[in-house]
Order: structure tokens, then C-alpha cells, then sequence
């Protein structure tokens, strides 16, 4: 109990510290920090595989490709003015979400609709049909493999889009000084 | 100054990328008996090729995974995952349907065809993550 309130104060300081920074490099390594938190509070939640996605993905790779952006653009945020009419709708949306909460069933209570839809056929099927341990595994890559098989593509097409968009105009230019007879068959030009 | 921090970093990013790339792989292939799979191991993979590009340099890092690799492994990927529906339909099964991968025994089959397409989950997402980390590291100094 004290731990998870021990994190969840410290997550909240952690937004409010980069919500409030002007320095951006700072602000990417908080946000690090955050996902680490997040991460922490999932294993504390038995979530292991999202912990594990979370402490990779969030603390790990997207700080090293902020960081990279900021390598790029500058690390100083300009000062705007501060404006009432957004805090307003971000303070509105807020209290909505909170509302929503609260006649959701309790945490981890086992008479909650969404413990008698699929997951009991899951839960037996997967050591009757796979023999594997893992729950989670099999209703990624079996129970919902066509799901899976759609993230999979959207990650396709996150890189093909990232391909497209930053490399274009480089690949050209490296392409003209070193190999110019590479330039036929992926110079297309946008 | 600047040489002598150089210096421990370089110590140190050796001694720990293959310690990264050993564990990728046991996510990568324990993830049916513990927590962990394809998404994540290609996570960690790919960081710690990329704390070898942070480090050594981006010219470096281009030679251990050159660039062509990185774009085919991003297709090869989807491919595998999509191969193995496809081969599911060939052998009689429906798509993604891996039992049909194995007649005499199902439950084999579904292990298969966890272990490949996880494997190619874990392809996808490790050279996309490479290829995001070159296109932003490479724009720079272009």
C-alpha cells in the first residue's frame, strides 16, 4: 500500500516537474524517469509483460530518440503566454476521466464483468491447448494472432513512414556523392 | 577531459552490449514461459545496438547492421509472420491457425508457430527502432 503511494507521488511530481521545465533536455530525462515509475507501478500490479514494454520502450528507446530531436531542433522550449482557455479544457477533461472512474468495480475485484467474458476460456485453454505458461503469450500470439499480426504492421509502417520522411532527402545527396548509379532504383522523388 | 570519460564509457558499453544482446534473445525466445516476447526482445535488441551507436559512433554501428539489413529486416518481419498464416492455409488449417502446422500433434504446432511469428515481431520491431534511431542520428550531419 505505502509503496504504490510512495510511486504515485513521485509520478505526480515528476509530470508537474516536466510540465513546468523550460529546459527540454531535463525534460526528456524525466520523462524517462516517469516511464520507469509507470514500469514499477505495473510490476506492482502483476502486469510484468506491460512493465517490461513500458521500462524498454518508455525509459529506454523513446528518451534515446527525444534526445536525438532535441540533438536536432534546440534544447530551450520559447516562453509562450500563458493562456486560461486550455488549462480550462485540459482541468475539464480531467474531472471527466476521474468521473468515469468511479463506478468502475474495484481493483482486482473477481466478480468484474471483464473477468467473465473470454478470460476464463483463456485461462483454461491455454496449458489444455498450447502447454506454455504464459497467459499473456498465447492470447498475444494465438488467442489474437491476427491482432498481433496489425501491431506488427503498424510498426511496418511506422518505419517505412519515418524511412520516407527523413531519409528522403539525404539518401539522394549521400547517393550523389559516393554512388550515383545506386540512385535508380529507390530515388523516387516526392 | 572529454577523451577520459570517452574512455569509461567505451569500458564499460562493452562489457554490458553483449550482456543486452544475450538477454534480447532470452526474452526473445523464453517468452513463452516467462514474461517477455517478440516486442520486447526486439526492444532490447535494438537498444543495444543503439547504446553501440551512442557510444562508438553512427559510421561504426553502420558497419556491424549496414543500412540495407536494416531496411529488408523491416519487411522480413511482417513477411515471416505473414508466411506462417499463409503456410497455416497451405497445410490445411485456417489463417494464423497454427495447430495445422503440425498434424500429428497440435499442441506442437501451436508452439512453432508462436516461437516464428514472435521471432518475427521481434525482427520487425528491432530494425524499425534502428531504422528511426539512423534516420534521426544520420540527419544532422547530413
Amino acid at each position: 500500500m505505502w509503496i504504490e503511494i510512495l510511486l504515485f507521488g513521485l509520478l505526480l511530481i515528476t509530470a508537474v516537474t516536466i510540465v513546468s521545465l523550460n529546459d527540454l533536455f531535463a525534460a526528456a530525462m524525466l520523462s524517462g524517469i516517469f516511464s520507469l515509475l509507470c514500469a514499477s507501478l505495473f510490476t506492482l500490479m502483476d502486469a510484468v509483460d506491460v512493465a517490461f514494454t513500458e521500462a524498454a520502450v518508455g525509459a529506454g528507446i523513446s528518451t534515446v530518440l527525444m534526445i536525438g530531436a532535441l540533438a536536432l531542433t534546440g534544447s530551450r522550449e520559447c516562453q509562450q503566454p500563458t493562456r486560461l482557455g486550455p488549462f480550462v479544457v485540459v482541468l475539464l477533461t480531467g474531472a471527466m476521466l476521474i468521473y468515469g472512474t468511479l463506478d468502475m468495480p474495484a481493483y482486482g475485484d473477481p466478480a468484474a464483468p471483464i473477468h467473465h467474458h473470454v478470460a476464463p476460456e483463456y485461462i483454461a485453454g491455454t496449458s489444455a491447448e498450447f502447454g506454455i505458461p504464459n497467459i499473456v503469450t498465447a492470447v498475444l500470439a494465438s488467442y489474437r494472432g491476427f491482432d498481433t499480426l496489425g501491431e506488427t504492421a503498424v510498426i511496418f509502417t511506422a518505419g517505412v513512414g519515418v524511412m520516407a520522411l527523413l531519409l528522403g532527402r539525404r539518401k539522394r545527396q549521400d547517393e550523389v556523392q559516393v554512388e550515383p548509379s545506386e540512385g535508380d532504383h529507390k530515388g523516387e522523388n516526392p | 577531459m572529454r577523451m577520459r570519460e570517452k574512455v569509461l564509457l567505451r569500458v564499460a558499453s562493452k562489457a554490458f552490449i553483449p550482456l543486452i544482446l544475450l538477454f534480447a534473445l532470452y526474452v526473445q525466445f523464453h517468452g513463452d514461459f516467462g514474461p517477455g516476447g517478440g516486442f520486447q526482445a526486439g526492444v532490447i535488441f535494438a537498444a543495444g545496438f543503439v547504446l553501440f551507436g551512442l557510444i562508438f559512433g553512427l559510421e561504426a554501428l553502420q558497419q556491424v547492421v549496414p543500412w540495407s539489413v536494416v531496411e529488408r529486416a523491416v519487411a522480413l518481419g511482417l513477411l515471416v509472420y505473414g508466411g506462417v498464416g499463409v503456410s497455416c492455409i497451405l497445410r490445411g488449417g485456417r489463417f494464423l491457425d497454427y495447430g495445422a502446422l503440425d498434424h500429428h500433434s497440435p499442441m506442437h504446432g501451436q508452439h512453432l508457430g508462436i516461437l516464428i511469428i514472435e521471432l518475427g515481431v521481434g525482427l520487425t520491431v528491432a530494425a524499425t527502432l534502428l531504422a528511426i534511431f539512423y534516420a534521426m542520428a544520420g540527419r544532422g550531419r547530413a
